[in-house]
């Protein structure tokens, strides 16, 4: 790169204050709001040493909000894996009118607020919603229990696998699903030897992202979750609820935990992103 | 995904235009909206800025532990919001370290928004600058154009659409933004309470035709900016 910027040796003493300011001023815009922020909760998670974090999760409460958040969230991947990669196909490989109010839409979900998302639910499937009172008729409760924790995050973490899946699908054509196909293979094997294959990073990257997103996820469960403790209580549920009862040793061993599982999936997110790179 | 999106537009509807305009309009939710659109739209010029210059000084600029920098962008993309919410909280709140206690104020509403923001602009910037031709910066400086002038002419003109579009995301999402908002502003009504919070609080006294009449508000407005950023796209990769 220094033949780059040999032409540009004049005045290149400026530019060496211009760069270090421009540097000093970002990273401290950095630390301030991100790293010392994130830095304090951690210590103070762990300044007693691991002892009061360990005991503070393993109390029935935290085991069931664990517990529960790890049943929505798997439940919330598996849903978007199958409709994320519906949907995808849909928008590259199909022309229908309307395709690109679908390709608008589809983002919705991560425009809208989350509190937005969960009022929707309740308007449609809670108790005086459009299905609510056939649902209770059947005897199907969906609002203020799992069902509906499920529905309302696999709603706000959809939009992450369609637009990793989306761009690889367009990238690698349809010209080998083709040539399948006039060899006599049915749909799904199409599907299965020649398209899962070729998406298979990015697939992988989009359901990192969207686990990550429904473990954390907060405003669209609170609404339809109902608060029961040791019931319906996800992770981020349960350090809201600490908090208001002043039991911040809870929310901050919890806090601590969410934290570490999202630079956990980040990394691994980050390396499935370069892998799917490299690919295409 | 759509039903239950048509669901909250109806629903809002059910009492009539004028019902719902009332709703809206109604002293402690317009004072919420306005609120929040404001703080929203400042943040996101603020994010235009600083997202511009991290974007550029990770591009451009290189540090030891450059790694670590372009891992903490992404990091408020990951972390749940209400654990962004209480990372702030423990630094500025009444247990501050530092003896900076802003929580409960429009400030800290500010400070959660430009949080859960922040890898908008920088992660839209980013790809277009590093695919930035160098040569044309080369040429501008062989004639004789300073630093300052290859910037606003040069680099500058090829960066507005990524840098409108990270700006356009990242306002959507600040309209909307609950979680770490809802613990770091106290939400007092007609001071700290944002829009999702009213709504939420709505919600709660079971008043959903109010609920859903201002959802609907922020519906239009996040539909309306991605929209404009598709608008946008497209002409952009028409002009090449």
């Amino acid at each position: 790169m220094a033949d780059v910027d040999a032409p540009i040796a004049v005045g290149s003493q400026r530019r060496t204050v211009t760069r270090y300011s421009l540097r000093f001023v970002v990273l401290g815009y950095l630390a301030v709001l991100l790293a010392v922020p994130v830095g304090v909760v951690f210590y103070r998670s762990f300044r007693h040493g691991l002892g009061p974090v360990w005991s503070s999760l393993t109390t029935a409460d935290a085991r069931s909000a664990i517990y529960v958040t790890l049943i929505v969230a798997v439940a919330a991947v598996v849903l978007n894996t199958i409709f994320g990669v519906g949907a995808a196909l849909l928008l590259v490989r199909k022309q229908f009118p309307g395709r690109r109010l679908l390709d608008v839409l589809v983002d919705l979900p991560q425009a809208v607020s989350p509190i937005v998302a969960g009022l929707a639910l309740v308007l449609v499937y809670g108790k005086f919603g459009f299905f609510g009172g056939w649902l209770q008729r059947h005897g199907i409760q969906l609002i203020f229990s799992l069902p509906g924790m499920v529905m309302a995050t696999a709603f706000v973490s959809l939009p992450l696998v369609v637009r990793a899946v989306a761009p690889v699908l367009a990238e690698s054509g349809d010209e080998q699903e083709q040539a399948a196909r006039t060899l006599g293979a049915s749909g799904w094997q199409t599907f299965r030897r020649i398209t899962l294959p070729s998406i298979r990073d990015a697939l992988a990257y989009g359901v990192v992202l969207s686990l990550a997103r429904s473990l954390g996820e907060y405003g669209a469960v609170t609404v339809v979750s109902g608060h029961v403790l040791g019931k319906t209580l996800t992770v981020t549920l349960f350090i809201d609820d600490r908090l208001e009862n002043f039991d911040t040793t809870a929310a901050y061993s919890a806090s601590a935990l969410l934290a570490l599982l999202a630079m956990a999936s980040l990394l691994v997110s980050r390396r499935l992103r370069s892998r799917t790179r490299s690919v295409a | 995904m759509l039903i239950p999106l048509g669901a909250v537009v109806w629903k809002s509807q059910s009492g009539g235009f004028a019902n719902a305009w009332d709703q809206v309009t109604a002293p402690q939710p317009f004072a919420a909206l306005k609120m929040t659109l404001a703080i929203s739209a400042l943040v996101a010029l603020f994010n235009l800025v600083m997202g511009t210059l991290i974007a550029w000084v990770l591009v451009r600029d290189d540090f030891a532990g450059k790694a670590v920098v372009e891992f903490l962008i992404d990091l408020p993309f990951a972390l749940p919001t209400v654990v962004a919410g209480f990372v702030l909280l423990s630094l500025y709140g009444p247990s501050t370290p530092v003896h900076v206690n802003i929580a409960f104020t429009r400030l800290a509403i500010a400070l959660a928004l430009l949080f859960v923001t922040l890898p908008f602009v920088v992660r839209t910037v980013e790809p277009v600058l590093i695919e930035l031709d160098r040569d044309m910066e080369s040429a501008a400086a062989s004639l004789g154009a300073r630093p300052l002038l290859i910037a606003r002419r040069i680099v500058l003109p090829n960066i507005v659409p990524a840098m409108l579009t990270g700006t356009g995301l990242a306002f959507a999402r600040a309209i909307g933004e609950f979680g770490s908002v809802s613990l770091l502003s106290g939400n007092l009504p007609f001071h700290t309470e944002v829009s999702a919070v009213n709504i939420y609080n709505q919600v709660q006294s079971d008043n959903t035709v109010g609920a859903a009449a201002q959802s609907t508000v922020l519906l239009m407005i996040a539909f309306l900016v991605l929209f404009g950023l598709d608008v946008l796209k497209r002409r952009s990769a028409r002009r090449g």
